[in-house]
């Protein structure tokens, strides 16, 4: 079992490595916002399988949370490019 | 903002209360008396705050009819997500990126705002499509691979079977 | 080794799987909208099926990881619809392949294009 906890955890850390590049390289204010998107989500299932790793049940609500402030966060930033805010 | 009446407006209230007490049960997963009633006493303020402005329908969605339907909708769902995330994968993994990008439009025939919000949340995670605007009852569509610029066909391809079984949910 | 364990482990690999597939496809696309399609839906299913699996080994977290299951699944096309909106008010328009470029964006009705940004929008 150990072992399925830590090849998801090294794809995760890829994955992350990944939008990270983007998020610094990316052209526009909007490309970036989308990499942190994707940073937020892969995030939060870091948290959680990190809770389960550890046996603590407090990571999952601190995962919850990342979620919700990350999806304001995004949705902020849209409407700032937007120009409506 | 429409008007409603008081019976929409109890079905509506009663709809969200029961929605609202069920995420706190499962939110704190207890039922230690404090807690239930607390739970209850702060979904209820809260959907009296919000009745105008997230609720979706009144109590008359509870009908089996409508809920088999719901349970059906779901399944088309999950598979047509599945489906998309394999179609993902193909292009992102394939060197030489196999794709056709464009943005196509279709009108749809759903009335309320809540069913099309359903339905552009849907078109988003099905394959190779990202729902850009939806401005009256106009979808424009983003998709990763065009196979028509018709919208009629276009409407065919992406929307059908998600629309046929929200029409008959909504 | 129960059968719980089993089905959480197979969802674990999936889900990670397809969370990396998410990040390599924001890497490797050529432009936002295209970026969109395959950062939302990959990543999308990734942290359900992760969080999911999670559920399945713990099974005192299951409803919790329901919530987290289904407040990924509204909020990530929601938000990924902003960005797509705000990004073509803003001026930077989809790369688009094929020669008829008025054809294939339909979009262009609503937003018309101005000369300034037509030449940006190779990036």
């Amino acid at each position: 079992m150990i072992y399925v906890i830590y090849y998801a955890f090294i794809m995760m850390a890829l994955g992350m490595i990944f939008s990270a590049i983007r998020f610094v390289k990316g052209p526009t204010a909007a490309d970036r916002t989308i990499a942190m998107d994707t940073l937020t989500t892969i995030g939060v299932a870091a948290l959680v399988l990190l809770g389960y790793m550890f046996h603590r049940f407090i990571y999952v609500d601190v995962a919850l949370v990342y979620a919700v402030l990350g999806f304001i966060g995004v949705i902020v930033i849209a409407r700032y490019l937007e120009g409506a805010l | 903002m429409q008007s409603l009446t008081f019976n929409q407006k109890l079905g509506r209230f009663i709809l969200n209360w029961v929605f609202l007490f069920l995420v706190w049960l499962m939110f704190t997963s207890t039922f230690f008396w404090q807690e239930v009633i607390i739970g209850a006493a702060v979904s209820m303020l809260l959907s009296l705050a919000s009745i105008r402005l997230f609720t979706c329908c009144t109590l008359s969605i509870l009908n089996p009819v409508k809920i088999f339907w719901m349970i059906w909708y779901f399944f088309v769902f999950i598979k047509a997500l599945i489906v998309a995330n394999f179609d993902v994968a193909r292009r992102v993994i394939t060197p030489s990126l196999p794709i056709n990008p464009g943005i196509v439009k279709f009108k749809t025939k759903l009335t309320t705002n809540y069913s099309k919000m359903v339905l552009a949340n849907s078109i988003t995670l099905t394959p190779g499509t990202l729902s850009v605007d939806v401005i009256g009852d106009t979808f424009y569509i983003h998709w990763i691979d065009v196979e028509t610029t018709d919208p009629e066909e276009a409407f065919k391809i992406i929307a059908e079977p998600f629309e046929k079984v929200l029409l008959k949910i909504f | 080794m129960s059968i719980l364990e089993i089905i959480g482990g197979i969802l674990l690999v999936i889900g990670s799987s397809f969370l990396f597939l998410g990040g390599l496809g924001i890497f490797r696309m050529p432009d936002i909208y295209n970026r969109l399609q395959a950062g939302t839906k990959a990543t999308t299913l990734g942290g359900m099926s992760l969080v999911l699996g999670v559920g399945f080994l713990e099974t005192d977290w299951i409803w919790k990881s329901l919530i987290i299951i289904i407040f990924i699944a509204y909020s990530n096309p929601i938000s990924s619809h902003a960005l797509a909106r705000a990004s073509y008010h803003r001026g930077h328009y989809p790369y688009i392949k094929s020669k008829e470029k008025e054809k294939m964006d339909a979009y262009r009705e609503v937003v018309p294009h101005t000369k300034k940004e037509e030449k940006e929008d190779k990036a």
